[in-house]
């Protein structure tokens, strides 16, 4: 499981590094996106999976649960990655409506020099 | 703290004060009221002689005890030497620069808190035992010189020239900081005195090399050797007061005080013996030939300058020798240390009066163009008579001082030739015979200062003033530098034992205690350095004769490689094209090419720790089983993951995101993580809504065919970048290093937290700082959305404009 688990976490990384390194702004916060996620699935993998039940304790005795630890830290990681990208998808809106445009080569400042 | 340190800090603390006495007291001039200071100064040090002439005073004071950096003063006959100089000229040079400067037309508060800073500066180094504090007061040295230098800072050559010595000398001085510190790597002292008295275990350091040129470094830029010597002729912008006091008599010597300090030190290697009498025969030689050429009186005394810094620098070289043989009483090579520190004081005393009459006829004249000048001698009789004195004090006549030093210069390159070390028996010819040339060109240049002056024809229509003799004020000290050429030329024995025997004493520190003694003749009988000197005057005269046939060889033909003024421009110019061009390539300004060099930097750093220390590690023993429903979530997921990169429409790409969101909770309910799934799942809806919401306003990708060699680069970058995390997860997984700490969590979540939710007692309880500032987070991302959208300043400007 943790070797399959690794090699989607490569592809997602991948995908979004191709999408991080794209003209259009969309994409990049998309690319942000993918990557969060990878993130978040490396942790939880990276705690190992699937060890016991999951960490509530209702059934008395038991003493088999998942690590509780890394799914406190991928909440929270969630929730500031969504504060992060509401952020984002708001500043490119804005941006959109000040440069008109939504390709990265006009943010550069100065002459925009497209390649 | 001593009266020493007092006499030190005194034209500091001066300097301080000059502003108010500016603004207070127009009518006299300032220089007046900071004359008594370098007075007292000299009368001050005059006192030591006696103590200096059998032992050293010491006094120290505190700085920073805990790094051993104590500022502690020493004066010893070296010292003493340098510090009456020092205040003595600089006496000379403020009662000179109250003539010079006029009142009403210069900012003389600059001027003379410039001139007081650097000389406490120059106190400081030439006093200072502690190698730290003497960093600090050379470092005081350049940066007053480079303010005096630029003092007429609204002419472009000032500022050039101020630039230039100031890279040039700051150079050199880091090179010595380098030095310093290597030493105190070597014997753990700052102090100068501790570190020579342990000079045998500096000696058999593999550091000693190093040091030994970082320290040569320093003293080789500060003393304008060749080729860091292009600074000085540039420095001649500073007003000529300046250019008498720093740039002959004290700063240019502060190199030479170094080799001077360090000779015990180092002296016993054969490096330090070839290395300063080689750079100083080659400065001396290029000096002298370049004054020649020269037109501008000050350039040719500036070129003078770097000749005779070449020779003293190649007499301390030589007397290095003198520390190889055991007795003293019958020991020639002492007498080429004899030789630089008389010489030392020579050419302080000519050098500084040449300047001071080159300062007076370009102020009663208007020019010192030699091309200009001529039959001045009628009109200045006076400035004549000193400018005679000085110039054949510096060609080595009969009866000046300048004649004894040279002849004693002379006597000690003879005598290398019969030296048996450092293989000098075979090529020490070299350095007499390049002494004997580069004396003939000295010959010809102090001719020519004083013939195309005061001699030839009076071409009245070419200066811009009406030539008269100068005021008294202003020929009264370089009259009194002049005595002194003459008085130290007839007697030289009045300063050999007050002032020059302690001085050599304190270069060969195991003399003291013996019956050493110095006595200089005027007359010493028909050796061949009289023969020397006689074959440079006749040969000198000739060359001066034939000057219009051979000058333009030497001016023209010059090889591209010893223009070194052009070597310098073209440095910089380079350097600043070079880094202009660097920056512009580097700094595209495009996001992407930032993230490339990221990217590229993560790919290589990670792979490169990977492999470097074998880390790669596949330990499959301790994976969960995979079951089918693991791998259709998985198919699903590199599914929307393609779709999301490769769709071209922008809705797709959103919904396929929303559906990957969608899929990865499904996957943390299946890894038993309920409370991810749910937040995950109400997560990923809002953040849908909220792509869709910006969707609506945004435009289609813009999807512009990119370059195929980017897309190449972008491919290539994702799949290294995809690759190195997938190699990291697997190497990282492995559990056997040591347990998890959730079992403390486990066991206590109910017994003491009272909570059975694990996860969310950690959130809120055992970890509930977390939660606070993540709350805080997406306080604050609201609160920027918000202001983003309302906050129009740049819109509402513009239409405040319309």
């Amino acid at each position: 499981m943790e070797l399959l688990m690794s090699i989607l976490i490569g592809l997602m990384f991948m995908a979004a590094t191709y999408l991080l390194l794209s003209k259009s702004l969309l994409r990049i916060i998309l690319g942000t996106a993918i990557l969060s996620h990878g993130v978040n699935l490396l942790v939880l993998t990276m705690g190992g999976l699937k060890k016991g039940k999951a960490p509530l304790l209702d059934t008395p005795g038991l003493s088999a649960y998942n690590d509780p630890l890394p799914q406190a830290l991928i909440l929270t990681a969630i929730v500031i990655s969504f504060g992060v990208t509401a952020f984002f998808l708001v500043l490119a809106y804005r941006a959109y409506q000040e440069l008109d445009s939504e390709s990265v080569s006009k943010t550069r400042g100065h002459e925009s020099d497209d390649d | 703290m001593s009266f020493l340190h007092l006499a030190i800090f005194l034209p500091f603390f001066m300097a301080m004060l000059i502003p108010i006495f500016y603004r207070w007291t127009k009518q006299l001039h300032t220089g007046w009221i900071v004359l008594p200071i370098p007075v007292i100064l000299f009368i001050y040090f005059l006192t030591f002689i006696p103590q200096t002439m059998d032992g050293v005073v010491t006094q120290t004071m505190p700085w920073i005890p805990s790094l051993g950096i104590n500022f502690t003063v020493v004066v010893d006959g070296l010292s003493l030497l340098f510090a009456l100089l020092i205040t003595g000229i600089g006496s000379l040079v403020t009662f000179y620069s109250i003539f010079y400067l006029g009142k009403k037309k210069e900012r003389l508060n600059n001027f003379y808190a410039f001139l007081f800073i650097f000389m406490t500066a120059m106190l400081g180094v030439v006093l200072s035992d502690n190698l730290v504090v003497l960093y600090l007061f050379w470092e005081m040295t350049s940066i007053s010189s480079f303010l005096l230098i630029g003092y007429w800072y609204h002419r472009e050559r000032s500022r050039y020239g101020a630039r230039k010595s100031l890279l040039i000398t700051v150079f050199g001085g880091l090179m010595l900081l380098g030095g310093i510190l290597l030493l105190h790597l070597i014997t753990g002292s700052f102090s100068l005195r501790e570190i020579i008295s342990e000079a045998a275990l500096v000696q058999s350091s593999s550091l000693f090399i190093p040091a030994m040129i970082f320290i040569l470094l320093g003293a080789f830029t500060k003393s304008a050797q060749v080729p860091f010597h292009i600074w000085l002729p540039d420095a001649m912008e500073a007003p000529t007061p300046v250019s008498a006091y720093l740039h002959s008599a004290t700063m240019v010597k502060a190199g030479i005080y170094l080799v001077a300090r360090f000779t015990p030190l180092f002296a016993m290697s054969g490096a330090w013996f070839w290395t300063i009498s080689l750079v100083g025969i080659v400065t001396l030689f290029w000096g002298s030939i370049t004054a020649t050429k020269k037109t501008d009186l000050k350039a040719i005394l500036a070129y003078s300058t770097i000749s005779q810094l070449g020779l003293i620098m190649t007499l301390l070289g030589v007397g290095a020798a003198a520390l190889h043989f055991d007795s003293w009483n019958d020991n020639i090579y002492i007498g080429a240390i004899v030789a630089a520190v008389f010489h030392l004081f020579n050419h302080a005393t000519f050098k500084g009066s040449m300047f001071m009459m080159v300062g007076i006829v370009d102020h009663e004249t208007g020019t010192r163009d030699i091309k200009r000048l001529g039959g001045l001698m009628q009109i200045m009789p006076i400035t004549a008579t000193i400018a005679f004195i000085g110039t054949f004090a510096m060609a080595g006549l009969p009866p000046f001082n300048g004649f004894l030093s040279k002849e004693m210069f002379f006597q000690s390159m003879v005598d290398v030739t019969s030296l048996n070390l450092f293989h000098a028996e075979t090529w020490g010819v070299v350095l007499p015979v390049i002494a004997w040339v580069g004396s003939i060109f000295t010959f010809v240049y102090s001719l020519i200062i004083f013939f195309k002056t005061f001699g030839g024809k009076f071409k009245p229509h070419l200066l811009p003033k009406k030539p008269h003799e100068a005021p008294i004020g202003l020929l009264l000290p370089p009259m009194i530098l002049s005595a002194l050429v003459v008085i130290t030329g007839l007697f030289p024995n009045l300063i050999a034992k007050p002032l020059l025997e302690p001085a050599v004493k304190s270069i060969m520190p195991s003399l003291y205690g013996t019956d050493y003694s110095i006595h200089i003749s005027f007359w010493h009988g028909f050796t061949l350095a009289l023969l020397m000197t006689a074959g440079v005057i006749i040969l000198g005269m000739l060359l001066y004769k034939t000057a219009n046939w051979w000058k333009p060889f030497i001016s023209e033909k010059v090889p591209a490689f010893f223009r070194w003024g052009k070597a310098y421009d073209n440095g910089m110019y380079y350097m600043e094209q070079g880094s202009y061009r660097f920056t512009l390539w580097v700094m595209t300004g495009w996001l992407r090419t930032y993230l490339n060099y990221m990217l590229t930097a993560f790919i290589i750093l990670m792979l490169g720790t990977i492999f470097a220390t074998d880390a790669l590690n596949f330990d499959l023993s301790a994976i969960s089983r995979v079951t089918l429903m693991d791998y259709v979530l998985v198919l699903v997921m590199i599914v929307t993951l393609l779709g999301v990169v490769f769709s071209k429409s922008r809705i797709t790409s959103i919904i396929l995101l929303g559906a990957m969101g969608y899929t990865i909770s499904i996957f943390f309910i299946v890894a038993r993580a309920p409370d991810l799934a749910l937040t995950q799942l109400v997560i990923e809806t809002i953040s849908v809504v909220l792509y869709l919401l910006v969707f609506y306003h945004l435009p289609q990708f813009s999807n512009i065919e990119e370059k195929p060699r980017w897309l190449s680069v972008k491919t290539f970058i994702s799949i290294g970048v995809g690759l190195v995390v997938f190699l990291i997860s697997l190497s990282a997984y492995d559990t056997t290093f040591y347990d998890s700490i959730s079992q403390y969590y486990i066991d206590n979540t109910y017994t003491k937290a009272a909570g059975k939710n694990i996860v969310n007692v950690i959130l809120v309880d055992f970890r509930g700082f977390d939660t606070l500032f993540e709350t805080a987070v997406l306080a604050i991302a609201s609160i920027g959305i918000f202001g983003m959208i309302k906050l129009r300043l740049a819109r509402r400007g513009k239409n405040e404009n319309k």
